[in-house]
């Protein structure tokens, strides 16, 4: 009963901040001076077609009256229609969220696994010149945006060693066989791994950038969650047992000082996504902030709106899921 | 314990001066640009264009970092951006904390409905993809200085506002401001001279801390071409257009590119360094 | 027939700072079957004893000087890795804060049976069937439940029973009690030390015994030292220190011991120029110690 209502709060929470969200950007996307209809027609296009197209668009009626009529259509998943692409805003938003998906999941995973061992190096080999090292990278990892990671990995291994791929999702002379966005997870189901490697090659820079600060947030909230644990007493009593080191780290330790960092996790993993933005764009690659950017530039009104929405949707959405991975994991709070 | 705790110091002290020094010098070039770069930054000299650092063979001594494809000297705009880089960091720095830290007081002080109309407007702003909320802020304004730093305000007062919010309710709770509200005090009154002054420190971490990001979102937003006009000498924009001769003019990107990775840096372990020297003394 | 644990002129010290001892030139034995009372005020230093034997010093601290034999191992020659298990094999920790070492992330099962089946090679089946046998032995109502259950779940008491449990369940021929029953409350405490002299004298287990009560010691062991700065002021048998104390700080001590009939006498503070002349002994054993080190 407790828990319903948790979630019911919860949601409508949510959905207030979603409301908002789209009333901020839908007004605020109003005040852009330029007209898109003016900017898509050839240059010397009449007067008469402009506001024909305005009144198609429904450019011509009151914001609030626009207002009104885009939120009727977006409660039924209506986003309306891409003025620079002509076409409808919902499956041009859909088309590209996998791409993007995909290059998050894929930076979630890297930083992950670097943070994850260089906190677990940390300790195992705390006191010395390891950790003052990984404490340093750590330092140096937060304090640079995923914007300039990405340009350095540009110029270390796009140009001075070109190991990796500094463009585009995957190489244009490749067939695609695929039916779904989702490209990296048909590619296994496929089990076409030539596909699936090209395809890692491509993100695998992008990724990397978007990784290396969150890797360091992990990395120094684990380990200093870590560190503190490995004092208590049922770490030390484990040590007694005659439990090498290794295993007092992971299985005693690890277990209870994860916690504190998942949570972090989540709310740090909307923060990636965000980032995917400027990283697409640097990298050429066809997601959704890619999209966007061009759709700012194009004055695209209706596919802006459409992009945002669907960010604020996920962001929301990824945090209530690690609220309630956060109450499953813990068993304090799962028999409370 | 007694050991590490030595060794730490030690290093918070190194970090302090090594980025002390090197925002130091910046803000001194930023100052000084006309006097001390060698070449107008605007000058083209087709002549002279995409010509190595002065190391590399065929480089023109009078280039010391080379020139772009445009001939324009690297150095001399690398110091000129300095200038639009530091302005930025500077007045969109402070004018970000103002903002966020005064919501952030009177949300975490006030509480009641204050609270709530601005904690749920920090929700619905952390619901944005901030980059994407800057162009579109950018495409708002129009480009230039000032729509950068009303951007920046607009994007990131929540980053304060969070924070100084969590630290005033903490603050709220102690005795200090009990006493003061028996006292008899007026409620603003308490805020500003007693709440306030303890919260000062984290704004200040915050701040510098707030400055690198200024002049991250400076380049990102060059970097897109909606910055300052394309022409004119910023970080962001040098490294976008190197990054389009990267292969045949490496250092029209590297230079800035290092330049401004440093002095990200810089801002934040500052920031750091600070706090390291100045917290048990406060607390 | 040599001891089975002897400690040897051991000294510890701050990492770094090889002058401050926290234990001083250490030594003391024990036979197989018998109880050591360490004793001490607060600070004393009876804590890093148990821990330097069973290998867990906190890394601000290390072992400069001295011996460990343990059943017949010189433990300070070994790899770090075979000491651990040599540890796990044959000794266990009774800790002080049954709320803080149970791992609170895990059931109660694992957490006895983990040692039995990792380190000794049992199999689960085995392992869980000891299990029960020792819950029921530490006189645990519902084994089957308590095993099934997270620390959090269980009072004081019955974590203490649990780590109890947990600690006899290999048969160690050596346990390290710290001060075993200080975090629970009075009624329980005597419980708890009953159950512990119970499972000491059927397992014949020789044991560390940390405690700053000397009632406690009366009662559980046979032979005491008492500790003041890292030092042992006095080693002696049970009976005979209970008789008349040779040191004037053991008999300071005991006059300020608590008797059961009498509580608000214990709260005597330790005279002054009893505490003087100890500390003056500690700072002229420091004198002597390691000249030109
Ligand atoms: N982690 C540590 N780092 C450095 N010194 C320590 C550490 N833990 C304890 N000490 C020092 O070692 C000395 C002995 O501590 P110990 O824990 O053995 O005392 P104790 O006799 O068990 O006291 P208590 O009855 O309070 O448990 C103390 O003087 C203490 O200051
Ligand atoms: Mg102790």
């Amino acid at each position: 009963m407790k828990l319903l209502r948790a979630i019911l709060l919860r949601l409508a929470t949510m959905s207030v901040t979603l409301i908002g969200a789209a009333v901020v950007v839908f007004f605020v996307i109003r005040i852009v001076p330029g007209n898109p209809i003016a900017m898509m027609l050839p240059p010397g296009a009449s007067e008469d077609d402009i506001a024909r197209l305005t009144a198609h668009y429904g450019l011509d009626k009151s914001i609030f009256e626009q207002f009104v009529i885009w939120l009727g259509g977006v409660f039924q998943g209506d986003f309306g229609t891409s003025i620079s692409l002509r076409q409808p805003v919902m499956p041009l938003v859909l088309g590209r969220l996998p791409a993007t998906m995909e290059l998050a999941i894929f930076a979630l995973v890297i930083a992950v696994v670097i943070g994850g061992a260089m906190a677990l190096t940390g300790v195992r080999y705390r006191a010395t010149r390891t950790e003052t090292a990984i404490d340093v990278a750590n330092g140096v990892g937060l304090s640079i945006p995923d914007f300039l990671w990405a340009l350095i990995l540009i110029v270390l291994f796009g140009v001075l060693m070109p190991v990796f791929h500094i463009s585009g999702r995957i190489s244009p002379s490749l067939d695609l066989p695929f039916v779904t966005q989702f490209y990296v997870f048909e590619s296994i189901a496929r089990l076409r791994f030539d596909l699936w490697w090209d395809l890692l090659k491509h993100m695998f820079m992008p990724a990397l950038a978007l990784a290396i600060p969150l890797a360091a947030i992990i990395s120094q909230l684990l380990k200093q969650s870590l560190k503190e644990t490995m004092h208590l007493d049922y770490v030390t009593l484990s040590r007694t047992k005659g439990y090498g080191e290794n295993h007092v780290i992971v299985s005693e330790a690890l277990p209870n000082a994860v916690l504190p960092t998942l949570t972090l996790i989540g709310v740090q993993f909307t923060f990636l996504i965000g980032g995917t933005v400027i990283i697409e764009r640097l990298f050429s690659y066809e997601g959704l902030g890619n999209m966007a950017i061009d759709a700012v530039i194009n004055r695209d009104l209706p596919l802006i709106q459409g992009i945002v929405i669907v960010f604020a949707l996920l962001f929301t959405v990824i945090n209530l899921i690690v609220d309630m991975t956060y109450a499953l994991l813990n068993p304090r709070l799962r028999h409370a | 314990m007694l050991d590490g705790r030595g060794t730490l110091k030690r290093r918070a002290g190194a970090r302090l001066w090594l980025s002390g020094i090197w925002l130091g010098v910046m803000a001194l070039l930023a100052l000084f640009a006309p006097l001390v770069s060698p070449h107008d930054p605007l000058t083209q000299d087709l002549f002279a264009g995409r010509l190595p650092p002065f190391w590399v063979e065929g480089a023109d001594p009078a280039y010391l970092l080379g020139t772009d494809s445009l001939g324009r000297d690297v150095l001399s705009r690398i110091i000129h951006g300095a200038r639009i880089a530091f302005s930025v960091a500077l007045v969109a720095g402070i004018a970000t904390a103002l903002v966020g830290s005064l919501l952030g007081l009177l949300a975490g002080y006030m509480r009641g409905w204050v609270d709530v109309v601005i904690s749920r407007l920090v929700d619905i702003w952390m619901a944005f993809p901030p980059v994407l909320f800057a162009i579109l802020l950018i495409a708002v304004l129009g480009t230039g200085l000032t729509s950068i730093i009303i951007a920046i305000v607009v994007i990131d007062w929540t980053r304060f506002c969070r924070v100084v919010r969590a630290e005033a309710m903490n603050q709220s709770a102690m005795d200090y401001v009990s006493s003061a509200v028996v006292a008899g005090r007026p409620r603003m009154d308490i805020l500003w001279r007693e709440i306030l002054p303890n919260v000062l420190p984290t704004i200040v971490a915050l701040l510098t801390l707030e400055m690198g990001i200024a002049v991250i979102v400076e380049a990102i937003l060059s970097f897109v071409n909606l910055s300052i006009s394309s022409d004119a000498p910023t970080w962001g924009g040098m490294i976008a257009e190197g990054r389009t001769s990267i292969y045949q003019a490496w250092w029209v990107l590297a230079f800035p590119l290092g330049v401004l990775f440093l002095t990200v840096l810089s801002f934040s372990q500052f920031g750091e360094g600070l706090k390291d020297r100045f917290d048990p003394v406060l607390r | 027939m040599s001891a089975f644990l002897t400690v040897d002129n051991l000294s510890a010290s701050i990492r770094g700072n090889i002058r401050q001892r926290v234990l001083r030139s250490v030594s003391f034995s024990i036979d197989t079957g018998e109880v050591l009372g360490l004793v001490g005020e607060s600070g004393a230093g009876k804590s890093m004893i148990g821990k330097a034997i069973l290998g867990i010093l906190p890394s601000a601290v290390e072992v400069v000087e001295g011996e460990i034999q343990l059943d017949g191992h010189n433990l300070m020659a070994m790899k770090q890795a075979d000491r651990r298990r040599l540890i796990g094999a044959t000794a266990a920790l009774i800790p002080q804060d049954p709320l803080t070492a149970l791992n609170p992330s895990r059931r109660i099962e694992p957490q006895i049976t983990n040692r039995l089946v990792d380190i000794l090679g049992w199999s689960k089946r085995d392992a869980r069937l000891r299990a029960l046998e020792l819950l029921d032995e530490v006189h645990i109502d519902n084994p089957e439940r308590v095993m099934g259950s997270y620390p959090h779940e269980l009072s004081g008491g019955m974590r203490q029973r649990v780590l109890i449990a947990s600690a006899f369940a290999a048969n160690p021929k050596l346990v390290v009690a710290d001060e075993p029953t200080t975090a629970l409350d009075v009624t329980v405490q005597k419980q708890i030390l009953r159950l512990i002299r119970e499972l000491q004298t059927r397992h014949e287990t020789a044991m560390v015994f940390v405690t700053h009560d000397l009632g406690v010691v009366s009662k559980v062991c046979q032979r005491l030292s008492v500790l003041y700065g890292g030092m042992v002021v006095e080693s002696s048998d049970v009976p005979a220190f209970f008789g008349g104390p040779g040191h004037a700080y053991s008999r300071a001590l005991l006059a300020a011991t608590p008797k059961y009939t009498d509580p608000e006498a214990s709260l005597l503070p330790v005279d002054e120029a009893v505490i003087a002349q100890v500390s003056g002994e500690v700072l002229a054993a420091d004198e002597g110690w390691r000249h030109g080190a």
